[in-house]
């Protein structure tokens, strides 16, 4: 383990900054943009960190869906600021939370400095069975064969939570279309990266899908990608949210976890135990699996920042 | 001081800075950037742990890894549920504050439910 380097110490001192400025800032939309500076700087500490795979989702996932979702929602609230201003807690309120903050964080500082050395490590189990998937890249093997039941819930929660968004449309909009119908000047910048960006970014998200069996990547950073794509044709008003009650839209959310589970529960008919994969079909079983989860991912993130349904379906 | 510790400082500060926002601000919106914040955090601190676990050939254990992945993409799905609440709250009670008996639109939804 290294000596911190400069670049080391500035990265974590300009992210803190960012993160004090995201509570200190007086404007709800200056804050919700320093978090997604905060959102877009974190990945250079998990390369830092040697985690490209994380470093991936959270620049895809963490900070850009995530800020195009907060930076709406802070658009569209803004009317909202001057009232709330008023009902600042008291500096009783405040005193303590600063010291129960404080006391938090000095606890997990000091949990970091005192950490067992040599630290507990499960790589060298992640290696030693590293055969029995046919994948190199140890953090798939895990997401996908030796924590599968995680990610398989995952995609569960998912589906609960495009359940929740759209079941708070009012009768009117049931089943409808999620937010506005945009439009964008058809010869303007936005249209025109639209046309330009969806080919290469359609590449890049396979690619990136692809590569995760031996390399970083995986489907969550790819379907992030290609949810980005559709979102990006959407918002220049070139196609259309679908609606809630369109077939093939619902095939789609169920695909991922509706084929882990058949995966998995073909594990438990054929012997072995829950999502045990046959070791002479564990990949092509896997590749199947991450296929529906891809298709699953990039629609359902999609679908998350498209909102409640705000149209009738035939508007 | 090495690298993982830095950060690991930085990830516990974050976790306490966003709990604090996530107390002390009012507005609704806030207190959900406050905790992913303090969510960020805490997937530093495992990130920072991981780091520790190196082995095998591996820069970071990729257990952990594989867990925060997994972390990140429920966080955003909590986030965006509960984005759409609080958008919709805005949309029928024409404020959106979390306060007991605030002033709503006389309790007629305008979308017509």
């Amino acid at each position: 383990m290294s000596v911190a380097t400069l670049l080391e110490m500035v990265l974590a001192a300009v992210v803190l900054g960012l993160g004090v400025w995201t509570i200190a800032a007086r404007q709800t939309y200056a804050a919700t943009v320093g978090f997604v500076a905060y959102g877009l700087l974190v990945p250079l500490v998990w390369v830092r960190l040697d985690a490209v795979d994380v470093a991936l989702t959270e620049a895809a996932i963490g900070g850009g869906l995530g800020g195009v979702l907060l930076l709406g929602a802070a658009a569209q609230l803004r009317a909202t600021e001057m009232a709330s201003a008023a009902e600042e807690p008291g500096r009783v309120v405040r005193l303590g939370a600063a010291a129960l903050s404080v006391t938090i964080s000095a606890a997990l500082a000091a949990a970091i400095l005192l950490l067992p050395d040599p630290a507990p490590t499960l790589a060298p189990a992640a290696v030693a069975n590293a055969s029995a998937t046919g994948l190199a890249n140890p953090v798939t093997n895990v997401l996908m064969a030796f924590r599968a039941m995680d990610t398989m819930l995952e995609k569960v929660v998912l589906l609960l939570a495009i359940v929740g968004v759209w079941s708070l449309a009012s009768d009117r909009t049931w089943g409808g279309r999620p937010g506005p119908h945009h439009q964008a000047d058809p010869h303007g910048a936005l249209a025109f990266l639209a046309r330009l960006l969806p080919p290469v970014g359609i590449v890049v998200g396979i690619y990136i899908f692809w590569t995760g069996a031996d390399h970083p990547g995986g489907a969550f950073q790819g379907g992030a990608i290609l949810a980005a794509m559709w979102l990006l044709v959407i918002m220049a008003g070139l196609t259309d949210t679908p609606p809630a009650s369109s077939r093939r839209l619902r095939l789609l959310l169920i695909a991922g976890p509706g084929v882990f589970l058949v995966v998995g529960l073909g594990g438990l008919c054929f012997g072995l135990a829950f999502l045990a994969y046959p070791p002479t079909l564990a990949k092509p079983l896997i590749l199947a699996v991450e296929v529906a989860m891809i298709l699953t991912i990039a629609v359902t993130l999609g679908m998350l920042l498209a909102g409640v349904p705000e149209r009738g379906a035939q508007q | 001081m090495t690298d993982t510790t830095v950060f690991g400082l930085c990830a516990a500060a974050a976790v306490g800075l966003g709990l604090y926002g996530l107390i002390t601000n009012p507005q609704p919106l806030r207190k959900i950037v406050a905790f992913n914040l303090l969510g960020s955090g805490v997937f530093l601190l495992f990130g920072v742990v991981g780091r520790r676990g190196a082995a095998a050939g591996f820069g970071n254990d990729p257990v952990p890894q594989a867990l925060v992945i997994t972390g990140i993409v429920v966080a955003f799905a909590a986030t965006a549920l509960a984005i759409a609440l609080l958008l919709r709250l805005f949309q029928t009670a024409g404020s959106a504050t979390l306060r007991d008996g605030a002033p709503t639109n006389t309790g007629i939804d305008p979308t017509g439910d």
